[in-house]
């Protein structure tokens, strides 16, 4: 594998930005859908070679980009869940044309765009310029900003120009922070590239004025957070997820939320090597708890079932947030196998609820029901996709959210009961769909589902293994990076 | 540094400023495209004289970029889009024009009062060019919630990108790559912004976005 590596004509680290880049005219210009799904596919799956390919090609660590520890776990994760999505969305987009809702023209924009996103998701990861990193976080949301209106409903278009507005000024303030990052850095380091570099920024980091780079971090927190979609910023979140194509909602949930998160962790870093900068951890944590009671609450009176796990990603995105607040080994550990579990599992379930919404024709909660009649396999699919959510075991999440509590216990006892009370008020709110959805009366329409569900169960199949053995190497792994994180 | 160099960087960041809070009390839709459309110019005057007080040469790209795109192209095309649309020319808002301005000011007073204490270490120009840039960010924030009108929150999205410009520009040897991105983030922000005007006008009849909250929450039917 070494000399494969060695052999290529590009480092590994290019080539997870070049197959995506340059899929996006290709696939632009292909009419024939199904070529066009193909494609896409396959541009996935090279991006995920590349990405597995950098877990042993050498390290980089230049000016504008950086493979370490923490960001290589993630590359392969967003490229993996990239292409397990691409796989289910070629078979799910060839039913949303049959039906009328898309044409060809469109699904032709839509796997351009779908490319850009992946190599857009990319490049905020493996960027080492934090302006870098922001391009990619910007491109990723104008991306999916245009897939959201893809149906050009009514609802579509509101959803995506909410999101838009709201991407866009979260996306501006993070720039201001990016901008006062430099500010700060480029006094210590002196002007131009190296003090736009993430890891030069770190390394300086105690020698940075405390005031000014927490004022930035404020700016960061919120313009990131945004696109975390932690609460009070969440707003653009359960209507994108509703509105677009479920493949999309896929990614949203299980990627573009984590690469934002990342961003925000990068800065983190930073400011806990500054002793006078303020305490980010206690704004993190007070922000990860209130998404995750105020997403808990909301999940009860959902009507429509992407809304209802749109809710649940704020939710898990509030957990993993508190994780980090609290900091430590073990806690960040715990956030980061959080992140990667509800990746995985959050994107299984879109997967299931695609498929529900097709074979039923609508994606209204009251008009689901009695799938286990109609659709055996799906609903075990789904059950099991919810009972992995809501924390049960043996999946993974149940794994990172003991560990999450039995840590914060000994840390914040107090905070932690309120977020076991969240944690269980969304257990109720959608054990109980989940029962309404997939028990009693079968309802609506039941159309044979056409398309595969080999994506779904893979990915159950690995939270499930997550859940009952971690590999000794990737357990290792995580321990690094978390150590890394501080 | 002689203080009129200083003063006359303050005089073209202060311009910017003045011309986005006279954004705020426009009350037609051409007007706050013409206002958006000097701002753009001055924005371009204050990169240009930066270039020339740190030295950077590349800044001039960067001037020349706010110029042709955002002082001629975009605000032609808003331009076009208005007549071609027939919106209404009068701009509807969610809030009166005097609170507006009393929050505008407001958020002046904020923003300086923000920096002012914080950036004592870097030199003065970026200092104050900063608070400025501060000031412009939260002007172009409060537009886009005072309107009600696409079009309009387009400008204040765009006004708002100007004092990221300044701030980016004030910051000395920021790396040409972040001028490249926000003018590609611009040219980005316009298509987008230009598709939508236009699906909202083909589905709505009206560029007006309170219309569009028909439909935010829970919908009743499916498609």
């Amino acid at each position: 594998m070494t000399d494969l590596v060695a052999a290529l004509p590009l480092p590994p680290v290019a080539l997870v930005l070049l197959i995506p880049a340059l899929a996006i005219p290709v696939l632009a210009v292909i009419s024939n859908y199904r070529l066009g799904a193909g494609l896409n596919v396959l541009a996935s799956g090279l991006t995920l070679v590349a990405g597995l390919m950098l877990l042993v090609a050498p390290r980089v660590r230049g000016d504008f980009l950086i493979v370490d520890d923490f960001n290589i776990f993630l590359v392969v994760l967003t490229a993996f869940v990239g292409f397990s999505t691409s796989v289910y969305s070629a078979s799910y987009i060839g039913h949303e044309l049959d039906i009328g809702r898309l044409t060809p023209v469109f699904l032709r924009f839509y796997h351009a765009m779908y490319q850009a996103m992946m190599g857009a998701m990319n490049l905020a990861l493996v960027s080492n310029n934090i302006g870098l990193m922001w391009v990619g976080l910007e491109v990723a949301t104008l991306a999916t900003v245009m897939m959201v209106g893809l149906y050009r409903t009514p609802e579509a278009i509101e959803a995506a120009w909410k999101y838009f507005i709201l991407g866009s000024v979260g996306i501006g303030l993070a720039f201001f922070g990016t901008i006062l990052i430099y500010m700060v850095s480029s006094s210590v380091i002196g002007g131009g590239v190296p003090a736009m570099a993430w890891d030069q920024i770190l390394v300086n980091a105690a020698k940075l004025e405390p005031r000014l780079l927490s004022l930035a971090f404020v700016f960061l927190l919120v313009g990131y957070g945004t696109k975390v979609g932690l609460a009070p910023f969440h707003a653009w979140l359960p209507d994108a997820h509703a509105e677009g194509p479920t493949p999309i909602s896929a990614v949203l949930s299980g990627l573009l939320l984590n690469v934002a998160l990342y961003a925000l962790l990068r800065f983190k870093m930073v400011l806990a090597g500054n002793a006078g900068a303020i305490d980010v951890g206690a704004i993190m944590m007070t922000l990860g708890l209130v998404s995750v009671l105020f997403a808990a609450l909301m999940l009860y009176r959902r009507r429509d079932i992407k809304r209802l796990f749109a809710y649940s990603s704020i939710e898990h995105m509030g957990i993993a947030t508190f994780a980090f607040g609290i900091g430590g080994p073990l806690a960040n550990f715990a956030g980061l196998l959080h992140m990667s579990m509800h990746s995985l599992v959050k994107s299984a379930i879109f997967f299931a609820v695609g498929h529900i919404a097709q074979a039923k024709g609508t994606q209204r909660l009251a008009d689901l029901g009695g799938l286990s009649a109609t659709h055996p396999m799906l609903a075990v699919g789904f059950a099991l996709g919810v009972v992995a959510i809501v924390g049960l075991p043996p999946f993974g999440v149940f794994t990172s959210e003991f560990l999450l509590i039995s840590i914060a216990f000994t840390h914040q006892p107090i905070l932690t009961v309120i977020l076991v009370v969240g944690l269980l008020v969304a257990l109720g709110a959608l054990l109980l769909r989940l029962q309404q959805v997939v028990f009693g009366e079968p309802r609506g329409k039941a159309d044979p589902v056409e398309a595969s569900y080999v994506p779904l169960f893979v990915h159950l199949a690995l939270a499930l293994v997550a859940g009952l053995w971690l590999p000794e190497a990737l357990v290792r792994w995580f321990r690094s990076v978390a150590s890394l994180l501080g | 540094m002689s203080t009129l160099w200083f003063d006359i960087a303050h005089l073209f960041a202060g311009g910017v400023l003045v011309l986005s809070l006279a954004l705020l009390y426009q009350d037609r839709i051409t007007a706050v495209i013409n206002v958006f459309a000097l701002q753009a110019v001055v924005l371009s005057l204050s990169v240009a004289w930066q270039s020339v007080v740190q030295g950077a040469p590349h800044l001039v790209a960067t001037a020349v970029i706010a110029l042709v795109a955002k002082g001629l192209i975009i605000p032609t095309a808003l331009h076009r889009i208005v007549r071609k649309l027939d919106v209404h020319r009068e701009v509807e808002r969610a809030i009166g024009g005097g609170p507006t301005m009393l929050a505008g000011l407001g958020l002046v007073a904020l923003s300086i009062l923000l920096v002012e204490p914080v950036v004592d270490t870097a030199d003065p120009v970026a200092r104050e060019d900063f608070a400025f840039a501060l000031a412009v960010v939260l002007l172009g924030l409060l537009m886009m919630i005072t309107r009600r009108n696409a079009v309009t929150q387009v400008v204040g999205f765009m006004s708002l990108e100007n004092g990221l410009v300044l701030a980016a520009t004030g910051a000395k040897g920021m790396p040409l790559v972040v001028e490249v991105s926000v003018a590609f983030s611009v040219l980005i922000a316009f298509i987008v912004f230009g598709v939508f005007v236009f699906r909202i006008r083909e589905r709505f009849d009206t560029v007006d976005v309170n219309v569009l909250e028909r439909f935010r929450g829970e919908r009743r039917e499916h498609l």
